[in-house]
């Protein structure tokens, strides 16, 4: 379960192909990426900034993929996410997951993204001409994980 | 007890502290303790720690409530809810 933040970025393609190498066991490979939009709740945005709390983003990171593996039977999952100075345009995060077959891989993705959103210790900060400041934490990230309440 | 104090995101800001080493009195057993010890230093510790503030907290680098016991040379950190992704 490869998991890395970095502030440079990443190429899907070339994170794929390494995810998969060598496991003719995949069939299904799933992957998100979040990128930075110019516009959040009708501030336009020129730049943001990802700060994070370096040893317990991995861990958390850690602990949310071997929840998703004891749910699902997947082959592999990885997450990249980056920190620092971010542009609009730019990708923030990928999650990718391998499994057999693709049913596995959807939900476990998806629950790779909502839990990362709402206990990885990561926080961005918006620059908008009115100033810079913290995106609050949306109340919808917390009902995206009541549907993981089986 | 001696234990080691980190500040994240916007709290970090207000306070315009990053981490601080905390000697504690024998009275704060747990984190929910150590933000109450905090807020006694008044003005702006009461107003970022202070009662109904979104804060999260976290033991050991792990996601926590307040009743978890503190141990000696722990790391204890307060941060706002997280927006990653």
């Amino acid at each position: 379960m490869p998991i890395r933040i970095q502030t440079a970025d990443f190429d899907v393609s070339a994170e794929l192909a390494q995810l998969r190498m060598e496991n003719p066991k995949v069939g299904a490979i799933v992957s998100f990426v979040g990128t930075v939009r110019d516009l959040n709740d009708g501030h336009s945005i020129s730049q943001m900034e990802l700060e994070h709390y370096p040893g317990m983003t991995e861990k958390a990171l850690e602990t949310i993929i071997t929840q998703a593996q004891t749910r699902w039977d997947i082959a592999d999952a990885l997450v990249i996410h980056r920190v620092g100075p971010l542009l609009p345009l730019d990708q923030i995060v990928l999650v990718a997951v391998t499994s057999a077959h693709r049913g596995e891989a959807f939900k476990a993705c998806e629950y790779i993204i909502d839990y990362l959103k709402t206990e990885a210790p990561l926080w961005k900060k918006e620059q908008t001409p009115e100033g810079a400041h913290w995106v609050d934490a949306r109340d919808s990230d917390d009902t995206a994980l009541t549907k993981w309440q089986l | 007890m001696k234990i080691q104090c980190r500040f994240f995101a916007s709290v970090r800001e207000a306070l315009n502290e990053t981490d601080e080493t905390l000697e504690l009195p024998a009275t704060v057993h747990t984190v929910g303790d150590v933000r109450n010890y905090l807020r006694e230093r008044g003005g702006v510790w009461e107003e970022v720690l202070g009662e109904g503030r979104a804060l999260r907290m976290a033991y050991n680098q792990v996601m926590t409530t307040p009743d978890t016991p503190i141990t000696a040379d722990c790391e204890v950190a307060f941060f706002p809810p997280v927006t990653g992704g």
